[in-house]
């Protein structure tokens, strides 16, 4: 394992030096030291490479991940993981807002909880949070999954397109356009693959799936009010 | 006396309200018709104060001209040399805007790259990302960095020449997109990641930031993705010039785009264009003061966009401080947009050769601003690239031999002191004094 201590090396020569790491290096496994809540640490990552940080995060931590694993051993600040293509983010503890923001691929996994706004306009992400998350979650999120162990705050799924949500306690309201929904076997499989690659525990059959009521995806007059 | 009166009693003439002009009765019937706001694309069509309402002085005794075509008057610019290792050199200060793919078809997308580098100059993508058929054909392509964030990716950020975080345009300040249902082919939809055939909300607000202090760290995280190679512009719709500049520059800008209320969108209200937002002319120098009052002036370029269409308004943008201009709607009239030879098909759309801005219904005649394979395949992107560039050349002379005029070896050495204003207004915007005087409103120390 190789160790970079930022506070010593820097950000700059730190991301450079995860960045020139490509498909068949052999030093695969990072750790990053003293992070000290600094901001766009790890992002750009495009190597399957695992990287763990040790503390906690500022903004943008694995920012537009491809290919990596990137562990935070602590809270991860505003727009963790924004844009992730693919690889896998692991939070340890709580995530601030906008999670996972426009995610295209990959899975996000928070142990904690995550803030408001998590997987906004989430674009084939996955995310799986173990504890609750915050208002507008999911907002005019167009494909992907967000699975919630605990409770959803307000607004969930405000005007959502495809995106899925799965939540297994309350949620405190649901958003323009956003309605319960069947569970169906394909829901329940789906739930049970998720989390075991989330390495999550949960009885998927206790989960209630949210999508789009498709009310709003073209325009019309007497839904006027909702937009 | 009135013959048709029985009793002889004179008429009025029939007179048109100011108020209720015919226009705006239209637009009545139709909102009353429709219950739905009026969308189009295209800027402001209002009259504002704007570059026609200033004048350039010319030589005279205590200035001498440069000679036509054998004195030298450079046109390079070099953008985003603060921060980014490889800055952005154009041979010309004109610019092609964003344009989104879905908006403008593939081909019209191709052409613009070829004219673009033809003429030695950048094109810029879009709302919707990136295309190959851009990307390709562009020597210098800027990659805007979106709300939306549709087909935002980190190998096309990559493939970049620069990055343009937008945060507003001109013809909607503080609005997001829209692409109507009818514009969503296969293809447009698979780059958004959405279903076809639904209308399209591009957000107004970025998803994971809000506010200048975020802004810097948005661009510390871009920069950081991209090895601080390339620059990062930053795009703000004109509306409080000197703030949004002054901080776009504090967040680590290395260039600032800033649109006028003329500049054109591919589709939005139709109130919103036309009733927010402020002028082009009102929008430069209090950038440019921003840009002086930081020291940042000719460090960070100034890049302004909003109804630039000939080598005249490149010449006054430059004169009152800009580094550089954008083009968007001009682009496309050279490709052939509004071209009077489909006048038999605008009248079949119930519009004009010149009016025609329903761009979002995406039946564009000239095959520009559509996804519909028939009516792309009327469009040549060789020879609108060709158009392009011609036009782009043209410009550039045109500024030339202003400057000449008005002795200057480079476009950049051109100054407000070269110019008057012929209006109060604009006398009083562009902070040069009224035609025949000294004066402009607001100027201290003077008698009028
Ligand atoms: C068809 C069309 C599509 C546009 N798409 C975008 C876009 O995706 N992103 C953006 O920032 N601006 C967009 N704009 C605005 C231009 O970038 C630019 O600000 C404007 O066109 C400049 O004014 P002008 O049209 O008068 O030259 C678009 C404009 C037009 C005409």
């Amino acid at each position: 394992m190789q160790t970079i201590d930022l506070t010593e090396v820097g950000l700059r020569e730190t991301n450079a030096t995860l960045h020139a790491q490509s498909g068949d290096t052999n030093q695969t496994v990072w750790e990053i030291i003293n992070p000290r809540g600094s901001h766009a640490i790890a992002c750009g990552l495009n190597a399957p490479i695992e990287v763990t940080v040790r503390g906690s995060t500022g903004y943008y931590c694995a920012g537009m991940n491809q290919q990596a694993t990137v562990n935070i051993d602590g809270s991860a600040g505003p727009g963790t993981g924004e844009n992730i293509m693919s690889g896998k983010i692991v939070i340890e503890g709580d995530a601030s807002q906008y999670l996972g923001a426009t995610g295209h691929g990959g899975l996000i996994v928070v142990k904690g909880n995550a803030s408001s706004r998590c997987g906004i306009s989430m674009k084939g992400v996955n995310i799986v949070v173990q504890g609750n998350v915050g208002h507008m979650s999911a907002f005019m999120g167009q494909s992907g999954n967000l699975v919630v162990l605990g409770d959803a705050g307000d607004a969930l799924g405000d005007s959502c397109y495809e995106a899925r949500f799965f939540v297994r306690g309350e949620v405190k309201s649901l958003g323009a356009d956003c309605e319960k929904k069947e569970m169906r076997p394909e829901h329940i499989a789906f739930l049970k693959e998720i989390l075991a690659e989330a390495e999550i525990e949960a009885d998927p059959s206790e989960f209630t799936r949210y999508g789009s009521a498709r009310n709003l995806y073209n325009f019309d007059v007497d839904n006027a009010g909702a937009y | 006396m009135n013959k048709h009166d029985p009793k002889g009693i004179p008429h009025t003439t029939p007179r048109q309200s100011a108020t209720f002009t015919q226009d705006v009765n239209s637009d009545i019937r139709r909102a009353a018709a429709t219950g739905i706001y009026d969308i189009r694309g295209g800027g402001a069509k209002r009259k504002v104060p704007s570059f026609d309402d200033l004048l350039f002085m010319g030589a005279s005794i205590s200035r001498y001209p440069l000679e036509g075509y054998r004195e030298k008057c450079d046109t390079n610019v070099t953008i985003g040399g603060l921060n980014a290792s490889n800055p952005i050199e154009l041979d010309i200060p004109i610019t092609i805007a964003g344009m989104s793919f879905g908006a403008l078809s593939g081909p019209a997308k191709e052409a613009l790259g070829r004219g673009a580098s033809a003429a030695g100059t950048s094109t810029t993508t879009g709302d919707g990302g990136m295309t190959p058929e851009e990307r390709g054909h562009s020597d210098k392509l800027v990659y805007q960095y979106l709300p939306s964030r549709y087909g935002m990716n980190p190998n096309d950020l990559r493939k970049a020449d620069a990055i343009e975080i937008v945060v507003g345009q001109g013809a909607k300040p503080g609005g997001g997109g829209m692409l109507l249902g009818q514009k969503i082919s296969d293809r447009v939809a698979e780059m958004r990641n959405l279903p076809k055939g639904i209308d399209q909300r591009s957000a107004c607000r970025h998803p994971d930031w809000t506010g200048p202090d975020d802004l810097e760290i948005k661009i510390l995280e871009l920069r950081e993705i991209t090895g601080w190679k390339v620059p990062i512009y930053v795009k703000v719709a004109g509306a409080r010039p000197y703030y949004d500049t002054t901080l776009a520059v504090k967040a680590g800008a290395d260039a600032v785009v800033l649109d006028g209320m003329q500049g054109g969108t591919a589709a939005t209200q139709d109130v919103f264009i036309e009733h927010v937002g402020l002028p082009t002319l009102a929008i430069v120098r209090p950038a440019v003061q921003a840009l002086q009052d930081l020291g940042m002036h000719r460090k960070v370029q100034l890049i302004l966009s909003g109804g630039i269409r000939s080598g005249a308004d490149v010449a006054k943008a430059m004169a009152l401080g800009a580094d550089a201009v954008a083009i968007g709607t001009a682009a496309l009239i050279a490709l052939g947009d509004n071209d009077p030879k489909w006048e038999a098909e605008y009248n079949k759309l119930g519009t004009t050769a010149g009016a025609y801005d329903d761009w979002h219904e995406g039946q564009d005649p000239a095959g520009i601003t559509t996804q519909d394979p028939d009516l792309m395949a009327r469009f040549d992107p060789i020879e609108g690239g060709r158009r392009l560039r011609n036009y782009l050349k043209v410009m550039t002379l045109e500024a030339q031999t202003i400057a000449r005029a008005c002795g200057k070896n480079h476009l950049h050495n051109l100054e407000p002191e070269d110019l008057v204003a012929l209006t109060m207004e604009a006398a009083a915007m562009a902070k040069v004094p009224l035609a025949g005087t000294d004066w402009y409103p607001g100027k201290t120390g003077t008698r009028y």
